[in-house]
């Protein structure tokens, strides 16, 4: 079962490593990871996916919450949250296919970040269902590169970690 | 005011009024050491003959003073060097500050003579390693090192300064606030808030429970782990113990927390467990475990691990709860502060029936006659010879088992050995810091011909610093544990465990300037005991035992709790 946990961490050198170290020490599988700095530019949000039963889930809590460097942690709960995800995905175009892609982005919101002869590269942000469908609607076109930014995410309402 | 920054670290040593540590100097912590060299008076520093029995005498004086011990070292190999200890002081909650420098700012990142990055190394052996690159900060790391290493679950943690922040002329604001005031300066606040660096307040309701839990109990058992030494929960334990009037089964790392003499006392619980212990631990209804993490030594299959009990772990760090062994009721404190709630609230009880059950069962094997040195004899002889205060320090093998199940610990820090990380080659570096730190009391220092090979060079320390330390060596001209193991489960194939060479330790004593004595039988054990304990100078007693000698009873790791290989 996929879970969202979301830290926040003191913004300095080393300290995503010592939160990944921590998961690859304990033989905890990171599904998705993303980092960014918060309002507070001496505090970073972490977003970690992690694909785990409940109780490697706590146990991951748990330690975190250990680190010296770790602010805060929650796990968010799957249907309380606002997760999203950037992808950038390029594809082969040519005059014959451009219609049908554009036809796509359009039913799926995405944004063309770029265009030549031979390509569109486009942009989407949505949950990750959602670029996963965007994804394989586009392989039929032959996809050329995909970068993916992880989810981030906080938890709905007024409420804050 | 105005200082160098090396002062401030000498000075912020003092506020936490350190007054020795262990250590070795090198190109990148010259300055440090120059600085201690105005401050000789105030900070004595032992040096060793290698970082890493730097690092294990830092250890010993801190679990054997409650202390925080400190450890200096230099860059690159003389960090490294360290790293064993480290892990050994994390795996057994000792609180060390570990000192290093690295190299200036501008050669950092380029593979410079005596580089290594030991904040990424030290980082998960550690509670936490700060990296030192503006001197202005010294202060303020330096109080929440200390304050980190010794709150909460105690644990190492490493310092690395750059040599450009130690260059001796350079200055920094400082002031100096005693450690019992500098806990309320800003940044310690709000590493406190985040953190909890005291320990947490146990929740009333949790220890009612507890309490209802006890009233319903038939069969009680308690285990007294690490938590309590760490914790020097001891009176406490002990008045819990005596008020359930419960059998208690003590851990490797527990030795001390409960008088190993004790009535209710059933002695060593896992793999190398009495009988009396894990048989308790099997039919107990109700399992009371106070600092310990059911590690894979104790709680050997965990699916099964006091299966008809209800298990309830008491621990001050919350991580621990359900790590290993599912548990059915949890309380979050310091030991201590947890048996003082829960013995405000019980009875006095009184379980004779099933103490009348348990503890016949730990009948202690009678020392055996004979003309033949066997480890029995020799302990038995040391336990006679030596004030009941010694301090213990082991390796790692079945001389330490032997020891631990032995002798009877009485108190805190009184027994030094490394039940979590098992390194071979602590005892002698832990031995130096317990005297260092306790001169008025004897320190035996138990070992094998293995262990001992590993770090014996710091006989140089024990003779140089006039220490009168008794190291005997159980000599079986093997790695006995790991020889056990072969005979048992590898069809006796004893790969590379015969230890079959020198030295001869009696004349490498002498060449180190200290006295040695081989002894073959339990009268010249004796002999050579009581010249050790007259001489006034570090003395090896060369224990020859047979190399079959086994270490009872037994379980395999894995295998279920009553399922002696040997009884």
């Amino acid at each position: 079962m996929k879970q969202t946990i979301s830290v926040l961490v003191e913004n300095r050198a080393g300290v995503l490593n010592r939160i990944t170290g921590l998961f690859s020490r304990r033989a905890f599988n990171i599904d998705s990871l993303a980092v960014g700095v918060t309002d507070d530019p001496t505090v970073s949000r972490i977003t970690i996916i992690v694909d785990s039963g409940n109780n490697v889930v706590e146990q991951v809590e748990k330690q975190l919450n250990k680190l010296i460097e770790v602010i805060k942690v929650r796990t968010l709960e799957e249907n309380n949250l606002i997760g999203r995800e950037l992808m950038i995905l390029k594809v082969n175009a040519n005059n014959k296919t451009r219609q049908d892609i554009m036809t796509i982005c359009e039913i799926m919101g995405a944004k063309v970040a770029d265009i030549s002869p031979t390509s569109l590269t486009m942009e989407l942000s949505d949950t990750p269902d959602r670029l996963d469908t965007f994804q394989s609607m586009m392989r039929p076109f032959s996809i050329l590169e995909v970068a993916r930014t992880g989810v981030i995410a906080v938890q709905k309402g007024g409420g804050k970690i | 005011m105005k200082v160098r920054a090396t002062q401030a670290i000498m000075e912020c040593l003092l506020e936490q009024e350190v007054d020795t540590v262990f250590g070795y100097p090198g190109g990148t912590i010259l300055n440090l050491y120059d600085e201690l060299y105005n401050y000789k008076d105030k900070i004595r520093h032992v040096l060793t003959a290698h970082e890493q029995g730097a690092s294990h005498a830092a250890d010993g004086y801190a679990r054997s003073t409650g202390k925080v011990g400190v450890c200096f070292a230099t860059s690159g190999p003389g960090a490294t060097n360290l790293t064993t200890g480290i892990a050994t002081a994390y795996m057994d909650s000792s609180p060390v500050v570990f000192i290093t420098c690295n190299v200036s700012e501008d050669l950092l990142g380029k593979d410079s003579f005596q580089e290594v990055d030991i904040t990424g190394i030290a980082m998960p052996i550690t509670k936490a390693t700060y990296l030192v690159r503006d001197p202005q900060t010294i202060p303020d790391i330096m109080r929440q090192a200390f304050a980190v290493a010794a709150t909460g679950r105690p644990g190492p943690v490493l310092i690395d300064f750059l040599k450009n922040v130690t260059a001796l002329n350079t200055m920094i604001d400082y002031e100096f606030i005693p450690w019992t005031q500098n806990r309320s300066t800003n940044s310690i606040r709000e590493l406190a808030i985040n953190h909890g660096l005291k320990a947490p307040e146990p929740d009333i309701g949790d220890i009612n429970k507890l309490v209802d839990m006890i009233a319903q109990s038939e069969r009680p058992l308690l285990i007294c782990g690490g938590g309590v030494v760490r914790g020097r929960a001891d009176q406490q334990f002990r008045e819990f113990a005596e008020k359930l009037d419960a059998p208690v089964a003590i851990t490797v790392m527990g030795g001390g927390g409960f008088p190993g003499a004790h009535p209710l006392t059933t002695g060593m619980i896992g793999m190398h467990g009495s009988q009396a212990s894990n048989v308790a631990c099997n039919e107990c209804d109700l399992l009371i475990a106070v600092g310990c993490r059911f590690s894979d030594r104790v709680a050997l299959q965990p699916d099964t691990f006091a299966s008809q009990a209800k298990i309830v772990h008491i621990d001050i760090d919350r991580s621990e709860i359900d790590k290993n062994v599912l548990t059915d009721h949890h309380i979050i404190g310091s030991a201590k502060r947890v048996l003082e709630l829960l013995n405000d609230r019980l009875p006095q009880y009184s379980h004779k029936e099933w103490k009348e059950h348990i503890l016949p069962l730990r009948a202690e094997q009678p020392v055996e006659g004979g003309d033949k040195l066997t480890p029995g004899q020799v302990l038995d002889a040391i336990q006679k010879a030596v004030p009941h205060d010694t301090i213990v320090a082991t390796d790692v093998g079945q001389h330490q088992m032997w020891s631990i199940q032995h002798f009877h610990f009485e108190y805190p820090g009184q027994l030094l050995t490394s039940g979590g990380f098992g390194t071979m080659g602590f005892g002698l570096g832990a031995a130096i810091g317990a005297k260092m730190g306790n001169p008025d009391k004897v320190v035996v220092h138990t070992t094998g011909d293995g262990c001992f090979r590993m770090n014996c060079h710091e006989l140089a320390t024990v003779q140089y610093y006039h220490l009168p330390i008794i190291t005997v060596v159980f000599n079986n001209g093997t790695l006995g544990m790991v020889r056990q193991w072969q005979h048992l489960i590898y069809h006796e194939h004893y790969s590379q465990t015969t230890l079959d060479r020198g030295p001869d330790f009696v004349k490498l004593a002498q060449a180190y300037g200290l006295k040695g004595k081989r002894v073959t039988n339990r009268a010249e054990m004796e002999a050579a005991l009581q010249e050790a304990l007259s001489c006034g100078c570090g003395y090896v007693i060369d224990a020859q035992i047979d190399m079959d000698e086994m270490v009872r009873p037994m379980v395999a790791g894995g295998a279920h709790i009553t399922d002696f290989l040997l009884k």
